[in-house]
């Protein structure tokens, strides 16, 4: 199709490049248009008005504005992975090969089956699904609401994974300034002179806002190259940064901004290596809103068919993208801003049949009729407008045209300065909201935002706000330099629908008209907010830009009260729409948060490990070996190779914390319950953590390396949280305490040997100075060794499989070749490496309690560790964990259980019942934490809590399990499966 | 030196030797060659330890937000606090030199290999910088010194000249940090 609306160059300003056509699709029809185009601008060009069907009834509608407020032509864009529902053409940037299509029709844009919605209108108004659709109660999911859904609704989404990346970013500035249109620019032009570092943004691809939309003459040129070369000498500040394509969708707490910027929008998929988007955190000194105002329009009947936009949007597409929307066109307004409209269509070739005023002030016009006093009262066309009607008094006349402009005046943008629940106020001149006093902290309004409408006082408000900026932010302002320009009087006054419209459209986007708002008012909706709630009136992807004023003010008459009276809804962020996937940045996927690997994770995967995720840490659950086709007889067989020789695991990742000082002995008698201000350097000590509350937090060792160093171990899973602990207590609970303390999780590879043979094995790699015999180096002894001919390590004789067993740490350069090592040196043992299930069968053959036991509900007591709690200090939690709540005589115990019928399993989060009692809640004995098949024993155990446990050994009780409808008895035993008496690790 | 053994290292990305790559004009390169520690002042020994970092490093200890020094050198990284680097050939055993030196005045700890450490040379640096981390870089020149968070890790970043950093992240994530690195780097053109 060839671009029969298109008009003659406007001027020298080129905002479209003529010379670079671009071929794009919509609705599978192919289209050209130019670089410097919207979707929209292209599409009526090509004299295509009819870009969507409406939300409920299915009308035909086309562009209501050439602005990010558009609630009309919305469409899916692209398509496979990439489809995006719901964009405004008025916003997306023509390329060469963009596809579109239009959304919520069926079969097609022109003749849509779901029109049908139209003529039954009666049944659809506000609230109607509140009303309907009420019985049978059956039919509510599964009838009603998916054809609720199908019939209205908006684009589809891409059932496929977003191909693209987005990125976050952080900047910094002295100010920051939202808009690149008149004020912003001059805003930024005087604080980029004096100086300061600014930041510049708009959502615009192009600087200038409406100047670019205008005809208006600065410093005896045309505006729109005033823009370009202010921009330009914006550019080369090095003290400025421009962002185009960049919306400011938020603004936040200590002066930070959210900014979505557009990178790739505009192409037609982003190149290697190019995010999509990215969100940027904006940290501001102060912020200078020049965000302009958004043209309103009148609610009139039959007021939403396509060629019916506004105004101000007219002229827009006239002058910036040299298209004429229709040929002969009518203008509807309550103010003079319409008249430019009217002069710039003839000066560009439209015929303008007429002015259709509200009022009467005066204005002639040899080049078009003005009709004053009058009201455009209906139009008629079934795809396009094609007449209109005009009342004036009691007599109508109908008008042939084919596009019609709309103009009820201009709401300054005030979205941005409410975001921190800011009221705004009501400016009674201007008929509109203008920001108040109660701004988000270190933001200014300036321009139109701030209510100054005429380009002249727009530029001399901006100038003189930013001078008074700079002087805060303790730069000198140079000089003010405003380009001249007009300054006419801005006459705009309340006029908000005709008279008698019930048809009228307040919310194109949500199909809300005057009549809506009159019956949720009929039904007591009287508040603002329930208007919104009961109407959906300024939801949705324009979030009522263009409708929130009429329909207040509609309300307000309703009400008798004054429009400040009834007030806004609030605004929130975004103030655009935002794809999630700028929120996620690039934590997705395989990259949705780090991965922590341990020193032997190349060894690992040599052996073919079997990787889990353990917090952050990929541990090697178990290593499969050649036959072993299920995990279970590679679990089994660690298992029994450890008990039986030896094995080694990587236990690095239990955290290390370093805490040194004259008070650290002081200091873990505050953290751990049980008293470590005894402890021998060279020993090692086993530790309750208690919270505040008395209840456990963790458990660990402690090693005393001298009188003024120890090291902590925690369990992986806390190793981040009891480090937060620790750095509390050290900073805020005793300051005064000589105490430092630091993580050295990473720092060291640490690897446990465990099994008969262990010590034989470090024999093998220990250096031969320091004699680790059982007399030399007792269970518990800890100290610092050197190994493989010189390495320095640490080593550690304690035991969490039961076993005779060391933990021995290198730094973790070392790591990979000391499990290496330790493996070649084990080879005369049979030794096997063994991951954390075997780990954890151990620990449950051995009864040690781990995160399933220290599950934020047990204590000491519950735990068999009550004794542990001095009393001969203070410790945190000391005194809490003696309530009596705590400390009943049933309290739950930790136990072992053993099958009766040694076939059955014994499943973790099993609940226990004693035998002849009710199977429910109000006779549970307590549960099972963690179970296992034990290789040692031949059977499944499991170990948990049972009412006064201790002292119910023997007792067959019932263990349930309705989950996995398990039900069979379980005998009460000692958690302590295997060498109860702890021979093997004194051994 | 230590006592020689016989034991061959891994760099943090796992690799024999470390890994160098050039990203879009951007160099990346792991860092193994330097030693860390950090000390801490203990109680009332504040004033002696700025005066033994100033000795061991050759040069006036680290404000708040800086490094300073030379082959060995600090980097403030909390009040009354630092952390010291130095060549891995002659202080292999970071901790215990440390720990000579600043005897109990303060804490000393070994943190050599609780670290992965990249060197990023080129003339992006400070715009991928500000797609990593929430520093501001106007003011992050030479001898700048900034602890915050990239991808999620705990990081500290050293402003070495206008084309050279190094970032300091946590070792075992080493892999995710130099992806997240890459990543900005490519992105950082556009």
């Amino acid at each position: 199709m060839t671009q029969d609306n298109r008009l003659s160059p406007n001027g020298t300003r080129h905002l479209i490049n003529r010379k670079k056509p671009l071929s794009f699709r919509f609705d599978n029809k192919m289209f050209t248009g130019f670089e410097g185009d919207t979707l929209a601008s292209a599409l009526l060009a090509n004299n295509v008005k009819l870009m969507g069907r409406s939300f409920k009834y299915h009308r035909p509608r086309g562009p209501l504005t050439a602005g990010s407020e558009e609630p009309n032509a919305i469409m899916e864009l692209r398509g496979g992975a990439r489809k995006e529902p719901n964009t405004r053409a008025t916003t997306i940037e023509l390329f060469d090969g963009l596809t579109a299509q239009s959304q919520n029709r069926f079969p097609s844009l022109a003749f849509d089956f779901m029109a049908i919605n139209d003529r039954f209108s009666n049944f659809l108004t506000a609230g109607f699904y509140y009303k309907t659709f009420m019985w049978p109660a059956a039919f509510w999911e599964k009838v009603y609401e998916p054809i609720i859904r199908r019939a209205a609704g908006l684009g589809s989404a891409a059932h496929e994974a977003d191909p693209d990346v987005y990125d976050k970013g952080f900047l910094h500035c002295d100010l920051l300034i939202i808009g690149a249109g008149p004020a912003g620019l001059q805003a930024a032009l005087r604080a980029g002179r004096s100086g300061a570092d600014v930041i510049i943004v708009d959502e615009d691809f192009i600087a200038g806002g409406r100047l670019n939309s205008e005809r208006d003459v600065m410093n005896d040129a045309d505006g729109a190259l005033w823009a370009q070369e202010s921009l330009a000498e914006l550019a080369s500040l090095p003290n400025v940064t421009v962002m185009m394509r960049s919306c400011v969708i938020g603004a936040f707490d200590h002066g930070v901004y959210g900014v979505v910027e557009r990178v790739a929008d505009h192409l037609a998929a982003p190149q290697e290596g190019q995010p999509r988007q990215r969100l940027w955190r904006i940290y501001s000194k102060a912020a200078l809103l020049c965000s302009g105002a958004t043209e309103r329009p009148i609610a009139f009947e039959n007021n939403d068919r396509p060629g019916i936009m506004l105004a101000g949007a007219l002229r827009t597409y006239a002058n910036r993208y040299e298209t004429a929307v229709g040929k002969r066109v009518a203008i509807f307004t309550n103010n003079d801003d319409a008249y430019r409209t009217a002069d710039d269509l003839i000066a560009s070739g439209v015929s303008v049949a007429a002015v259709i005023d509200t009022r009467d002030v005066g204005i002639k016009s040899s080049d078009y009729e003005v009709i004053a006093n009058a009201q455009l009262c209906d139009s008629a066309g079934r795809l396009g407008v094609k007449s209109v009607r005009v009342k004036t008094g009691q007599t109508t006349r109908d008008i042939t045209v084919d596009a019609v402009g709309v103009s009820g005046g201009w709401n300054p943008n005030i979205h941005l300065t409410c975001h921190q629940r800011g009221r705004p106020e009501w400016d009674e001149g201007l008929s509109a909201f203008v920001p108040s006093a109660d701004l988000p902290h270190g933001l200014f309004v300036a321009g139109a935002a701030n209510g100054h409408m005429s380009l002249s006082s727009a530029l001399h408000d901006a100038d003189k706000v930013t001078g008074t900026l700079l002087a805060d932010l303790g730069y000198k302002a140079v000089a003010s330099s405003v380009p001249k320009t007009q300054d006419k009087p801005v006459n705009q006054s309340a006029f908000w629908y005709v008279e008698g419209t019930q048809r009228g459209w307040v919310d194109q986007q949500n199909d809300v008209t005057v009549k809506d708002i009159k019956l949720a008012h009929q039904e007591n909706f009287k508040s603002v907010e329930h208007l919104k709630r009961y109407t959906t009136l300024g939801m949705a992807t324009d979030q009522g830009k263009t409708s929130n004023m009429v329909g207040l003010a509609i309300l307000a008459e309703l009400t008798g009260q004054s429009i400040p009276q009834t007030g806004t809804t609030i605004y929130r962020p975004p103030y655009s729409p935002t794809a999630i996937g700028a929120f996620a940045g690039r934590s997705k996927g395989a990259d949705f948060r780090p991965v922590r690997k341990t020193p032997s994770h190349v060894w690992a995967e040599e052996q073919g490990a079997v990787f889990v995720e353990v917090g952050m840490w990929l541990r090697a659950q178990w290593y499969p070996q050649k036959g072993e086709t299920h995990w279970r007889q590679s679990v089994d067989r660690e298992v029994m190779t450890t008990r039986q020789s030896v094995g080694v695991c990587d236990v690095t990742t239990l955290g290390k914390i370093d805490v040194q000082g004259t008070d650290a002995a002081a200091f873990l008698n505050k953290v751990y319950c049980n008293g470590f201000a005894k402890l021998a350097i060279g020993k090692t000590r086993y530790g309750l953590m208690l919270r505040e509350d008395g209840i456990a937090m963790d458990d660990g060792t402690a090693a005393r390396m001298a009188e003024d160093h120890f090291v902590v171990t925690t369990t992986t899973a806390n190793a981040v949280s009891v480090y937060r602990h620790m750095e509390f207590v050290r900073q805020v609970l005793w300051p005064d305490l000589d105490v430092q303390i630091i993580s050295t999780t990473e720092s060291w590879a640490q690897y446990a040997v465990a099994g008969p043979n262990a010590r034989k094995l470090l024999e093998k790699i220990v250096d031969p100075e320091f004699d680790i015999s059982n007399e030399a180096f007792p269970f518990m002894a800890c100290g610092k060794i050197t190994v493989c001919g010189g390495l320095r390590a640490r080593l550690f004789r304690i035991s969490f499989s039961g076993e005779l067993a060391y933990e021995i740490a290198v730094p973790t350069r070392y790591g990979d070749a000391m499990m290496r090592a330790l493996m070649e040196a084990g080879e005369a043992f049979g030794v096997c490496a063994y991951g954390t299930e075997a780990l954890g069968v151990m620990r449950i053959e051995k009864g040690h309690a781990a995160g399933n036991e220290l599950n934020g509900t047990t204590t000491a007591l519950n735990l068999g560790m009550a004794r542990m709690v001095s009393d001969k200090k203070d410790s945190i939690g000391a005194v809490l964990s003696r309530r009596e709540g705590l400390m009943q005589e049933d309290a739950l115990k930790l136990v072992g259980f053993k099958p009766v019928n040694e076939a059955h399993k014994v499943p973790a989060g099993a609940h226990l019942m004693s035998k002849g009692t009710a199977v429910d809640a109000a006779h549970d004995q307590g549960y099972v934490t963690s179970a296992c098949y034990s290789p040692t024993l031949g059977y499944h155990i499991g170990i948990g809590y049972l009412k006064s446990g201790d002292s119910r050994m023997g007792e067959v009780i019932r263990l349930v399990s309705p989950l996995t409808q398990v039900a069979h008895d379980v005998e009460v035993v000692s958690a302590h499966f295997v060498d109860p008496k702890g021979e093997k690790l004194h051994g | 030196m230590v006592k020689s053994h016989n034991l061959t290292s891994l760099t943090p990305l796992g690799h024999k030797e470390p890994l160098t790559i050039e990203v879009s004009g951007t160099r990346i390169s792991e860092i193994t060659d330097l030693s860390l520690a950090s000390v801490t002042a203990r109680a009332g020994q504040e004033a002696v330890v700025t005066e033994l970092i100033s000795s061991f490093i050759g040069a006036d200890a680290p404000s708040a937000g800086k490094w300073s020094g030379g082959t060995v050198a600090a980097f403030w990284t909390g009040p009354d606090q630092v952390f010291i680097q130095a060549p891995f050939d002659d202080y292999e055993d970071m901790g215990a030199l440390c720990g000579a030196h600043f005897g109990s005045a303060a804490s000393s700890v070994e943190l050599t290999d609780g670290w992965c450490r990249f060197a990023m040379s080129g003339p992006h640096n400070k715009r991928i910088l500000s797609l990593l981390c929430n520093v501001d870089m106007r003011s992050f020149d030479k001898h700048s010194a900034a602890r915050s968070s990239i991808d999620h890790l705990g990081c500290f970043i050293l402003c070495l000249s206008d084309e050279d950093v190094h970032i300091i992240g946590p070792r075992s994530s080493a892999a995710s940090l130099h992806h997240a690195l890459i990543a900005a780097a490519k992105s950082a053109l556009f």
